[in-house]
């Protein structure tokens, strides 16, 4: 059954009407070279009893594997409420209502994410959410830019430390904005990111530095020399951070003496599931002074007429449906569905939960890497504090092991060796909550019996 | 009615422009212009030392509806915005053509200023933007 609902007659009569001779005429303005004319690769339709079937094979191939990969997307216990409470009607869509005052509880849930976003990051004000982690950084990036009037430059410093994931994506959306991006060594001891390697952009026109906590190896920066140093140089402070990390580590908004003035991540520990790699929700929090070029929806507290409180989406004047090409972002997915998801997350386990989520990912985190470095031919990459993830130092390529293991039914991790070549070889392995003491050990040994066969090596 | 001061020049986007005595160009919006906004919440105004062209957006006003750019008359430098309006963009609705400016500008070439519509023609363009 289609579900478009015009009939083949109101097409007909509508080109007609606008003087189209067939619906291709109404694209013609898109040059040929990037049409795509049919989808080669896409198999015929099946019935939904197939599909069923199917999708059932597939689930059955992922097996029931250990699982030890982080690298941007993790796996935390999410209560069985969270996802009863977001599957309820009144909830269950994915978008903000385009009559948006008439749904005032999915505007109060919004709010109460915001409220809660800021003071989980120690900032003034947050978004209603954006498209994930990685798109929230180039949006971050654009928006330090429109802040930052001073700076001429639109040059970003990037450490190579941050996700490379969000590089690519931060190259490929706001690269192709005329930003540039200045890429940071990291320490090769520490795996952070030195005030050392910034000297040499003292005294230059550099519109924002951007620090990620902790860093894609799992290592924690030194946020407040870095800050402190970016500010005294005139530049502006972008923080990417994990929200869990943050109900043990200092929030963004208390780095170094003034605070990061944008901060932004992946939404995704928050009571998303993984799940072939999305969706997931980007957050933005900032400074009260940049909330005007800050993108995405905002919903702000009132009250009517009567005195009686009610919610508003507010500052819309930034929005693409009033300023056109000169919103501030015209990317403008968000993720209301997981949002509510993080939100009833945020809820259930508290400031006192969420600490207790974040110490015990450091304990189990760090159990890991002290049973699989008692390995022989296995060592710790980088000396430096951590918070759940590390990166090991193996004594022959990654992708054997990582391929031995899963033939045992352990996803051992990310071999990175390719995006750090000069790591060697580098495996970033990634603990939970999730994972017990048995399953640490169960790494260990198993990991261990590869190690020695020298077949693997 | 909006007021159309007949010693100022204007742009049919809704700028003024007064050529002050140390010709500089003082520029803000026409009275019309804030009428139409309503009540200004936010106004961006340029850095004194930024170069700007002649029809280059180089502020931006925001009101309870919308917030529009404001073009630059003349092509030259900003020697400044008024700082007055962060903290009181209703300056612009209740004196546009007084406490309201929103930026002064060196001009390059003297001959942009004379070239701008005057009252009269604005008063024309206003009229023929309404019918």
């Amino acid at each position: 059954m289609p579900f478009i609902p015009h009939t083949p007659e109101d097409v007909r009569e509508m080109l007609e009407r606008i003087g189209a001779p067939d619906t291709d005429a109404l694209f013609d303005e898109i040059p040929a070279g990037l049409r795509t004319a049919a989808l080669q690769e896409i198999p015929p339709a099946l019935s939904e009893m197939e599909i069923g079937r199917l999708m059932s094979a597939r689930a059955a191939a992922d097996g029931r594997r250990l699982n030890f990969i982080g690298a941007g997307a993790y796996e935390h216990h999410v209560p069985a409420a969270v996802w009863a409470i977001v599957t309820r009607g009144e909830f269950y869509s994915a978008y903000t209502p385009y009559q948006a005052e008439a749904s005032q509880g999915t505007l109060q849930l919004l709010y109460e994410y915001q409220s809660m976003m800021a003071s989980l990051t120690g900032m003034a004000a947050s978004n209603a959410s954006l498209y994930d982690g990685a798109t929230a950084l180039a949006e971050a990036c654009l928006m330090a830019v429109r802040a930052h009037r001073k700076s001429k430059s639109q040059r970003i410093l990037v450490p190579a430390s941050v996700n490379p994931t969000y590089r690519q994506v931060l190259q490929a959306i706001a690269g192709n904005q005329n930003l540039a991006f200045d890429l940071l060594p990291y320490d090769a001891t520490g795996g952070h990111t030195t005030v050392a390697s910034l000297e040499k952009y003292r005294g230059a026109d550099i519109t924002a530095l951007v620090i990620q906590q902790p860093n894609f190896f799992g290592t924690l920066e030194d946020v407040d020399a870095l800050t402190d140093w970016a500010h005294a140089a005139g530049m502006l402070v972008i923080a990417v951070v994990n929200p869990t990390s943050l109900a043990i580590l200092k929030p963004p908004g208390e780095w170094g003496s003034k605070g990061a003035d944008i901060v932004c991540g992946e939404g995704q520990p928050l009571g998303v599931p993984l799940s072939s790699g999305g969706p997931y929700f980007g957050f933005m929090t900032t400074r009260l002074e940049h909330v005007r070029q800050m993108p995405g929806r905002i919903v702000g507290r009132t009250v009517d007429l009567d005195g009686k409180q009610g919610f508003t989406l507010t500052l819309q004047a930034r929005e693409q449906h009033i300023r056109r090409s000169k919103a501030t972002s015209n990317i403008c997915t968000n993720q209301g569905l997981l949002v509510t998801a993080a939100t009833i997350y945020m809820s259930l386990v508290g400031p006192h939960g969420l600490a207790q989520v974040a110490s015990a990912c450091m304990e189990r985190s760090a159990e890991l890497v002290d049973a699989l470095t008692r390995v022989r031919g296995v060592r710790l990459a980088f000396d430096r504090p951590r918070f759940h993830e590390a990166v090991l130092l193996l004594d022959r390529p990654v992708r054997g092991v990582l391929e031995a293991l899963a033939a045992r039914d352990i996803v051992g991790g990310v071999d990175i060796s390719t995006q750090y070549p000069a790591l060697g070889n580098a495996l970033l392995v990634c603990a939970t909550e999730t994972r017990t003491g048995e399953d640490v050990a169960t790494y260990a040994r198993v990991l261990s019996e590869i190690m020695q066969n020298a077949a693997a090596a | 009615m909006s007021q159309v001061p007949a010693d100022l020049r204007f742009l049919k986007s809704h700028e003024w422009a007064r050529l002050e005595a140390d010709g500089s160009v003082t520029v803000g919006i026409s009275d019309h212009a804030q009428q139409a906004l309503g009540d200004l919440v936010f106004v961006e105004a340029p850095e004194a030392g930024r170069r700007v062209v002649a029809g280059e957006a180089c502020a931006v006003v925001e009101s309870v509806k919308a917030a529009s750019d404001v073009y630059s008359p003349v092509s030259g430098e900003v020697v400044a915005g008024n700082a007055d309006l962060g903290g009181q963009p209703e300056l612009i609705n209740h004196d546009p053509y007084g406490a309201g400016w929103i930026m002064r500008i060196r001009p390059d070439d003297k001959a942009q200023f004379a070239a701008l519509l005057d009252a009269r023609a604005y008063q024309a363009a206003l009229a023929a933007e309404t019918h």
